[in-house]
């Protein structure tokens, strides 16, 4: 399959995400199978995979929540397999992950939702952490919600809420499993924004599993401009919307199937790979 | 997996979490304020059900003993009996059975859904040990609040017995209460307050291994809930036989 044109990390450049033959089983089924790619700081990859094809696990063994029975993930530079727990606690600090329905804790508010990792990094300053809680609520345009309940929101208000809790601790690298399952188009637009404007405003490594042909599109090619406070075009001739090219990997039965960029993916024939771009 | 190899996983699993649990008192972080909710959640919401427990049973006990007793022409240790049964047996795995239907399947449940919504592995994935988030507190407040409940019921079920010896056997207030006083000592006491302590560890921990344990999403929230109530009350069954055995065996009732 096409490897070229991959933002492969520059001289010197550490990537902020690499698997190195990674292989995983549950029991006897095979989930992950010599899972290898690289992706630079600021870099944005498209997961794509039918279900049962190991993309949620993908993500959960970059964020160390499962370990690989073979190979290394290096996070930043540093092989995380080996770490225990505690040490593990430190690499997540630098990731935030929204699950698939959000993952609220449905006894906890909005606002104790979104305030619990700086509770748990032991920030006790009420006034500090509600700025920094109406902040996050403001970048997802959901301030009006700060004292519901999970159970309130609609689905769409509880993925914007799961993103502002990841990334109130400004993670360096976000994971997104399949953000947009299950919303309307519209809704679902919205959060592809909100991922495309993090990547560009705060610079955030981006890893996104989804199973939507118009998410991997919008990603992929659009840029967000500060200026318009929206979205614009990418274009690749320099011209101040450039983008990274966003790298897509399509899993198989847990092997990588296809690695490449999305000229790469578009022009494909195999039949795997036209069932994402059709 | 074969059968038996699942068995022994389990086994390990559950010596993992009794194991991490009890570290936790030591180490920090603790989750206080969650093991505060949790005694209110355990202990004060059990009571509805502990006390009618421990006043039936009480009342039940009284009446059969004291049909057997005047058979013997011996109805005055009528408070004696009630007494010793109650405290040494009836209290102890009663309130705890009891306890085992509201709060195991309670534990299991919910924790069984917050993992199959992801939102354990969303603990995880923010630097909280689920173990000392979810597991320690819920086994700190059982550990606490079910001898307090068992203390209770065994009162609530003296004062049952107390009624119908009132009522039905025609004894006095004095002709009840004075042998039952008299027939305790402190090993009796001892005894009821040991097994709940037992009981506390099998209440908390089986439900939040069913529910730690959950596979199969919603579904497998009502099959673990299940299991956590079937497995906990043959344990604690069980166990309370072996701990009077032993008890006895070192002389101790």
């Amino acid at each position: 399959m096409s490897v070229e044109n991959l933002e492969q990390p520059g001289v010197g450049q550490v990537a902020a995400i690499q698997l190195r033959h990674a292989s995983l089983a549950f029991d006897e089924k095979r989930v992950l199978q010599d899972v290898s790619f690289e992706l630079a700081p600021a870099g944005t990859l498209i997961l794509l995979g039918v279900t049962g094809s190991g993309k949620s696990v993908l993500l959960k063994v970059i964020l160390g929540l499962l370990k690989p029975d073979s190979g290394e993930v290096l996070i930043e530079g540093e092989d995380i397999v080996p770490l225990g727990e505690s040490e593990l606690n430190a690499f997540r600090r630098r990731m935030g992950i929204v699950f698939q329905e959000g993952a609220l804790f449905d006894s906890l508010s909005v606002y104790e939702n979104v305030s619990y990792r700086l509770w748990e990094e032991g920030q006790r300053d009420e006034d500090e952490i509600e700025r920094s809680v109406r902040q996050v609520l403001g970048f997802v345009e959901l301030e009006e919600a700060i004292d519901k309940m999970p159970a309130e929101l609609s689905g769409g208000m509880r993925r914007r809420v799961a993103i502002a809790r990841a990334v109130i601790s400004q993670p360096r690298i976000m994971l997104y499993d399949s953000p947009t399952a299950g919303l309307d188009p519209v809704t679902a637009n919205t959060i592809d924004n909100l991922i495309v404007k993090l990547r560009d405003v705060q610079h955030v490594t981006s890893v996104v599993v989804t199973h939507r042909v118009p998410d991997a599109v919008m990603i992929s090619s659009f840029v967000f401009s500060p200026e318009r406070q929206g979205l614009l075009p990418a274009s690749a001739n320099g011209d101040g919307n450039r983008v990274e090219p966003t790298q897509f990997i399509v899993l198989k039965e847990g092997k990588v199937y296809f690695r490449g960029d999305r000229h790469a993916l578009v022009k494909a024939q195999d039949p795997y790979l036209r069932r994402f771009i059709e | 997996m074969s059968y038996l190899k699942r068995k022994v996983l389990a086994i390990q699993d559950g010596t993992y979490l009794l194991t991490n649990a009890l570290r936790a008192i030591f180490t920090p972080p603790r989750y206080t304020v969650d093991t505060l909710i949790q005694m209110d959640v355990i202990g004060v919401g059990s009571l509805p059900i502990v006390l009618p427990t421990g006043l039936f049973t009480g009342m039940v006990l009284a009446l059969q003993t004291y049909r057997t007793l005047t058979r013997f022409g011996s109805a005055s240790i009528l408070g004696e009996a009630v007494a010793l049964s109650v405290v040494r047996e009836l209290g102890p795995v009663l309130t705890a059975l009891m306890v085992v239907g509201r709060v195991s399947s309670g534990i299991a449940s919910e924790i069984g859904s917050m993992l199959v919504s992801e939102q354990v592995d969303a603990l995880r994935a923010m630097g909280t040990d689920p173990q000392r988030k979810l597991v320690a507190p819920r086994l700190y407040a059982t550990l606490m609040t079910l001898p307090l409940l068992t203390i209770l019921s065994d009162f609530i079920a003296m004062l049952g017995g107390y009624v119908i010896s009132l009522t039905i056997a025609h004894l006095t207030t004095n002709e009840y209460w004075s042998p039952a006083y008299q027939s305790l000592d402190y090993r009796d006491v001892t005894q009821g307050l040991i097994k709940p302590v037992f009981f506390a560890f099998v209440v908390a921990l089986v439900g939040c291994y069913f529910g730690l344990n959950t596979t199969g999403g919603t579904e497998g929230v009502g099959r673990s809930t299940t299991q956590a109530v079937v497995v906990a009350s043959v344990v604690i069954l069980v166990l309370d036989f072996f701990i009077t055995l032993f008890l006895i065996g070192i002389g101790f009732a």
